[in-house]
């Protein structure tokens, strides 16, 4: 570790190029711990946001006009409007409607942070996406199929669940795919309401060091990089679930 | 024996054909405008309540700044058809290179692509508010770069990769029947590219470039973050032209947000139209 | 209503009525299955028989008349339907397998999960099964690597795990290649001897004729005629049985 710091430092001294994260220890802990809001962030939202879109198109099948409506509208709405507005919506107009506590000195306490406010508008957002994107995958599977699953005496949510899910998950992988992946990205958003992920480290230690140059180039590797470990990821688990035989 | 034999069928119920991950175009266009607006207006009468006499209702808030905010708009417009525009000139060139026959020079432009197509637009826009010096000097010709100019910049980068891979895709998608057909009737490679296969693809590049243009115009509001006087650092200024009233905020958003889907939806309805009647996905 | 006793028909149709939408696709059904009989359903495409035989296990309800199964009546809203579902079995044209789970799986899962059978046990029958339909070594196999008739008789298999009183097959052999529809009717005709209700749509007529106790003609919604597999295809009395029977034999 010690000899990584030296040499940083000694290209500061020779070259300029100063990666203040990798020799100086406030830098360091400051950069890491806004890639580990960042992954916080992700991991957090892409649970939520899979879970939206599980019973939004769950919902979204179901036989009452009116939970279809709703998801309909839902899903129009977060799809076409930019997400940093959402998120702006959700933490200074929704966060000022719900009540808050007052502190000893009187400060306002805000029932939820500026990281939970995140985690909702992200998930919602990407939970939008999901929604179409897993009804498409449930319309792909084929009615006979479903049919033979009620012969066997299926409730609806059995079939949902052992059935039309497990088929469904595996046509609309790749589009999913796509969808973390630019949620991971939105996530720099949050950095618009203070929240310490990456992109908000990073401009707090360039203002600070005076090296913006050398961390837009840190910035950017380490995004690529994240993403690199999410499609990774995603890849790994769409081999694992290819079943033999099965594809179109 | 048997009178009728099913059509060959696979052995397998064979999964359907992905429908694009689409809004059914109900006939809601209007009234889906209507709710939102009403959502707006809810606000309106309990606010109005709790007000003093000498403060204005949201309505009237909303009503008052209105032209500001909607100039505001027209400005997130502006940044978004100019990054459009730059994006896809360049991103054509960029995504022709990945098909070029030179190994090396397209291996660099496809990783050019996948770099700038996995870097947050937000990133990029700092990437271009900050690299790019605030003018440039050619001789004796000064050519100022002001912020707003940068932001295009910045918004045209992720622009020039999507519109590249939405290129490579779509020259990938036309079978290579069409390039041998092309061969054997002694066309050059440049020729057979730019008379009988692009052609083809602007088909298929239509909607999901579409799609991006929409993605443009929704990320023009990221301009506020690094300080360019565009909607969203209108609908703050407002606010606190407003003397800050807390209730103000969520009706002063949702009417920004409100203006870009009226604008974002139709684009939506319109894509999808074009999936539908071309088949193909975004 | 008084207890099903097995004198009694397992299945009892009464002037069944079914539209989709302006066309009506049965006009007045009405039938009998005793316990152990073996009835084959044959007529026209459209005639509406895949329509009948799904509705006797509810998948498809029927606008008027009545359906009863061991005496409990189907079209009844409050009907159990996972009750009606397990006593009666079916098996589809398209075998319609689910493709992410083995063969053998695919046999096990609807016990488990709808009967909440114990897994072992299950999975011990199930691998009877597998024998049974003459399957042994593909358990491991999914149905993407099965070819048709081995599929159809998965299928088959998966439907009597379930341990029904009555099978319904729904032309099983029709999306088959020739040389594999003898290896599904074999499994088939052994069920038949072992005693198993069953209703069979079909158009293999040599096949109705071995196994069938009766024979039903039906053409545009109604029963043209029936009666025992020589008295329907060796002596149609009406003329559209005729002309059927000389347009597939």
């Amino acid at each position: 570790m010690q000899e990584i710091a030296d040499w940083f430092r000694s290209l500061y001294e020779t070259t300029g190029l100063n990666f203040t994260i990798f020799y100086d220890p406030y830098d360091a802990w400051q950069f890491a711990r806004g890639v580990g809001m960042t992954v916080y962030l992700s991991v957090v939202s892409i649970l939520i946001c899979l879970v939206v879109g599980v019973i939004g198109a769950w919902l979204q099948s179901s036989g009452i006009k009116v939970v279809r409506g709703v998801i309909e509208i839902f899903v129009v709405i977060f799809r076409n409007t930019p997400p940093l507005v959402q998120i702006f919506f959700f933490y200074f107009g929704m966060g000022e409607l719900l009540p808050a506590n007052y502190n000893d000195i009187g400060l306002r306490e805000p029932l939820l942070s500026n990281v939970q406010w995140a985690i909702i508008s992200l998930s919602l957002f990407a939970g939008a996406f999901n929604i179409e994107i897993f009804r498409s995958g449930i319309e792909a599977v084929p009615d006979t199929t479903v049919e033979a699953a009620e012969a066997l005496g299926y409730t609806r949510l059995g079939v949902y669940r052992h059935v039309v899910l497990p088929l469904a998950l595996r046509v609309c992988l790749p589009a999913l795919n796509n969808n973390l992946v630019n949620l991971l990205k939105t996530t720099t958003l949050a950095y618009a309401i203070a929240v310490p992920e990456t992109l908000y480290a990073t401009t707090q230690i360039w203002a600070e060091s005076q090296n913006v140059t050398e961390m837009m180039f840190v910035l950017l590797a380490t995004f690529v990089l994240l993403v690199g470990v999410l499609v990774w990821v995603m890849h790994r688990w769409e081999r694992s679930l290819r079943i033999p035989g099965f594809g179109r | 024996m048997r009178k009728e034999r099913a059509a060959p069928v696979t052995d397998l119920p064979v999964l359907l054909p992905v429908r694009s991950p689409c809004v059914p175009v109900l006939s809601l266009r209007a009234w889906h405008g209507l709710v939102l607006a009403a959502a707006v207006l809810m606000f309106a009468p309990a606010a109005g309540a709790q007000a003093g006499s000498e403060e204005l209702s949201i309505i009237g808030v909303i009503i008052k700044w209105m032209p500001l905010l909607l100039t505001g708009f027209g400005f997130n417009l502006l940044i978004s058809v100019l990054a459009m525009a730059l994006g896809t000139i360049v991103g054509l060139g960029l995504g022709l290179l990945q098909l070029s026959e030179f190994r090396w020079l397209s291996r660099c432009a496809w990783a050019l692509t996948q770099f700038f197509r996995n870097a947050p637009w937000l990133v990029l826009l700092f990437f271009a508010m900050y690299l790019i010096p605030y003018e440039f000097r050619i001789g004796e010709v000064t050519i100022p770069f002001p912020d707003w100019v940068k932001a295009v910049i910045g918004f045209a980068l992720p622009v020039m990769a999507n519109v590249a891979e939405i290129v490579r895709g779509a020259v990938q998608s036309i079978s290579s029947g069409q390039w041998e057909a092309a061969d054997s009737l002694a066309f050059t490679r440049r020729q057979t590219l730019w008379m009988i296969i692009l052609p083809q693809c602007v088909k298929r590049m239509l909607p999901p470039w579409m799609n991006l243009y929409s993605l443009v115009t929704m990320a023009t509001v990221l301009a506020s973050v690094v300080g360019i006087n565009e909607m969203l650092t209108l609908t703050a200024q407002v606010h606190n032209a407003e003397g800050g009233r807390t209730d103000l905020l969520a009706p002063l958003y949702a009417f920004a947000l409100l203006c870009f889907f009226i604008y974002c939806y139709p684009i939506n309805l319109w894509t999808v139209r074009l999936e539908r009647r071309f088949n193909v996905k975004s | 209503m008084a207890a099903w006793t097995p004198d009694q028909p397992m299945v009892r149709l009464r002037d069944v009525h079914k539209s989709f939408g302006q066309s009506e696709v049965l006009k007045g059904i009405s039938f009998e299955v005793m316990k152990g009989e073996v009835i084959c359903i044959i007529g026209p495409s459209g005639s509406g028989k895949s329509t009948l035989i799904r509705s006797i296990n509810a998948l498809v309800p029927i606008n008027s008349g009545s359906i009863t199964v061991e005496g409990q009546e189907v079209n009844d809203p409050a009907v159990d339907k996972l009750a009606l579902r397990r006593k009666v079995g079916m098996v589809f044209q398209q075998y319609n397998l689910f493709p992410h789970r083995t063969a053998l799986q695919n046999i096990m899962m609807a016990p488990i999960h709808v009967l909440k059978q114990d897994r072992s046990e299950v999975e011990a029958r199930a691998r009877a099964l597998i024998r049974k339909v003459r399957l042994e070594g593909k358990e491991d196999t999914y149905p993407g690597e099965l070819s048709g008739g081995q599929q159809q008789r998965v299928a088959i298999a998966r439907s009597l795990a379930m341990r029904p009183d009555l099978m319904l097959f729904d032309e099983v052999t029709a999306a088959l290649d020739p040389e594999t529809v003898k290896e599904v009717l074999v499994t088939i005709r052994e069920l038949a001897r072992e005693g198993m209700t069953c209703i069979l749509v079909t158009h293999e007529m040599g096949f109705a004729r071995e196994i069938a106790n009766r024979i039903y003609f039906t053409d545009q919604g109604v029963i043209v005629e029936h009666g025992s597999p020589q008295e329907i295809l060796d002596h149609p009395r009406e003329a559209r049985t005729k002309a059927f029977l000389e347009q597939v034999l």
